[in-house]
């Protein structure tokens, strides 16, 4: 049986967009979004609450192969996206940290004329606000902020700071744990907190 | 995207396409009685349910100039979708013109059960045959109307023959 999205869709999707919008001005906040969906495990509900939100037949899915088929299935069911032959071209990739480890590189990083054109990463965390600390500062932080995920990718701070040098291009990064989501746009500097 | 039963065949697979396309085109041009009253006869329990809302929109209509000149916009229409699941797994999907949202779901169901092997037959009889036979008059009729509007134009008299 195929799972249901959204019972309204035009509001539903308003709300979220909402969150997601929120989270990503603000980066480190973490909002509450897609508590209603059930969508088929393992996707967790704000991630599949912010592509079901965000995607659509006009941006191409990369979702890595840690998750079964039924995920990519109800996906593409229900937003109608096509399905990107490789990372780096995706306008929206979902991967789960535990499983597949997160390189930001091999996603799409956008070109000079359109920096838009870069991949949103989905990245499902196994918790959000508690793990590994990591202070962020940039535009949308007054001073600084931070955030906490797990398990997190061991580089990460380096792998950041990379994607940064490349603005305005770069991957932006939506992490998604249960029915919770924060953003770290291209734009946010992250250091590891010192303990 | 669904994996349906593929058949190697590809000339058979552009049959049941083919097929399928004829099926949802009269679905999608029946009158709601035509729909409800078979499917409430035929199967009271069909159990669908919707994977999606019924949702009413706009597609842009294209048009072209004496049926080869170059395609423009002539106009939005509003349409109406409905996609359902039956309990046995089939998916049934119709877009229908207008705002009529029972009618877009009972020709979602019409298209699901059609899919079905034990209700196609059935589906053919009860639902398709009949509006293919309205559609069909409706068509002779109107071509009987025009036709009795028809002026042929034809010269009595050529000037020159009497000089």
């Amino acid at each position: 049986m195929t799972a249901l999205a959204f019972v309204d869709p035009v509001f539903e999707s308003q709300a979220v967009f909402r969150c997601v919008m929120e989270a990503m001005a603000r980066p480190g906040t973490i909002v509450s979004c897609g508590e209603a969906l059930a969508p088929p495990a393992p996707l967790a509900p704000a991630g599949a609450a912010a592509l079901l939100t965000l995607a659509d037949f006009e941006t191409p899915l990369w979702i890595a192969p840690s998750f079964p088929e039924a995920v990519g299935d109800y996906l593409t069911f229900h937003t109608g996206a096509p399905r990107a032959a490789a990372p780096d071209r995706a306008a929206f990739a979902l991967v789960d940290l535990a499983a597949d480890g997160l390189t930001l590189a091999r996603f799409a990083q956008g070109d000079p004329e359109y920096p838009d054109r870069s991949t949103t990463v989905v990245a499902q965390a196994a918790a959000l606000g508690q793990g590994e600390r990591f202070s962020l500062a940039g535009p949308g932080i007054r001073g600084e902020a931070a955030l906490a995920f797990a398990p997190s990718p061991a580089d990460f701070v380096d792998q950041w700071a990379a994607n940064r040098a490349g603005f305005p291009l770069g991957v932006d990064l939506v992490l998604t744990a249960g029915a919770r989501l924060a953003a770290l746009p291209r734009a946010t500097a992250i250091a590891r907190e010192a303990r | 995207m669904t994996t349906t039963a593929t058949s190697a065949d590809p000339h058979a697979r552009n049959a049941n396409i083919e097929a399928r396309r004829r099926a949802m085109a009269l679905i999608a041009r029946a009158r709601l009685d035509e729909l409800a009253r078979p499917i409430a006869k035929g199967w009271p329990a069909h159990g669908a349910r919707d994977l999606k809302p019924v949702e009413s929109g706009l597609v842009m209509l294209r048009g072209r100039v004496g049926g080869d000149g170059q395609p423009f916009n002539l106009g939005e229409a509003t349409v109406t979708r409905a996609v359902v699941e039956l309990p046995t797994g089939e998916r049934g999907f119709a877009h229908i013109l207008g705002r009529d949202g029972e009618r877009a779901r009972l020709a979602a169901i019409a298209d699901a059960l059609w899919q079905r092997q034990d209700a196609r037959a059935a589906v053919e009889a009860t639902i398709l045959a009949p509006v293919g036979q309205r559609l069909a008059a409706d068509e002779a009729k109107a071509r009987a109307e025009t036709a009795a509007t028809r002026v042929d134009f034809f010269t009595l008299v050529r000037g020159e023959d009497d000089a």
